[in-house]
């Protein structure tokens, strides 16, 4: 038998039934797939890398996050891996939204 | 570069779980099909997801399989197929 892993759910046991409810999407969630598309019209990242990232995300995590807020963890580790970004600056702009926010 | 395989042709999937990305769900692996199309030459994906160029291109088939011969368990009609694209290096002739 060989290794399963988490992304791969064909035949997964106790998966359960699929939701297949239709549903809206929030406002990040369109900026999350927007942006996604720009970095691959921009040959930023490819769909191959994203899956990729995707499937590196820790099992534990991977299974608590929605399909896109793995999207979004897996852009940022892409952008930090090829030298876009650094964690650092993401956490920063992040801290100065919360604090706009208050 | 020719095409291993042809339509009508038996092929089992190879059996693996290499440390990177790949597109073979492990449910078809170890399992025997037959091929019903052959697609063409692609990058390989499995390249592609780390940073490489995807050459070389690798062929891809559309395969058939009967669901009662992937699931163990499956009890609607006999009939029902499972067609699924694979990239020619998971595959072996059966």
């Amino acid at each position: 038998m060989m290794e399963q892993r988490v992304h791969d759910r064909g035949g997964w046991p106790d998966a359960g039934l699929i939701d297949r409810a239709e549903h809206t999407y929030a406002m990040w969630e369109k900026r999350t797939d927007a942006i996604r598309g720009l970095l691959g019209a921009k040959h930023i990242i490819r769909t191959d890398d994203l899956r990729r990232a995707i499937e590196s995300i820790e099992p534990v995590k991977y299974e608590r996050l929605s399909y896109y807020e793995r999207w979004l963890v897996a852009v940022e580790a892409l952008l930090v891996e090829k030298g876009f970004l650094t964690h650092e600056e993401v956490d920063r702009k992040m801290e100065e939204w919360q604090t706009c926010e208050r | 570069m020719a095409a291993k395989f042809q339509p009508g042709d038996r092929v089992r999937i190879r059996v693996g779980s290499p440390p990177g990305h790949f597109r073979t769900p492990a449910y078809v692996q170890g399992k025997t099909g037959v091929v019903e199309v052959l697609h063409g030459a692609f990058p390989n994906p499995e390249s592609l997801a780390h940073g490489g160029d995807g050459l070389p291109k690798q062929f891809l088939y559309l395969v058939r399989f009967d669901q009662t011969s992937v699931w163990p368990h499956y009890l609607t009609t006999l009939q029902d197929k499972l067609l699924i694209d694979i990239y020619e290096h998971w595959l072996e002739p059966a």
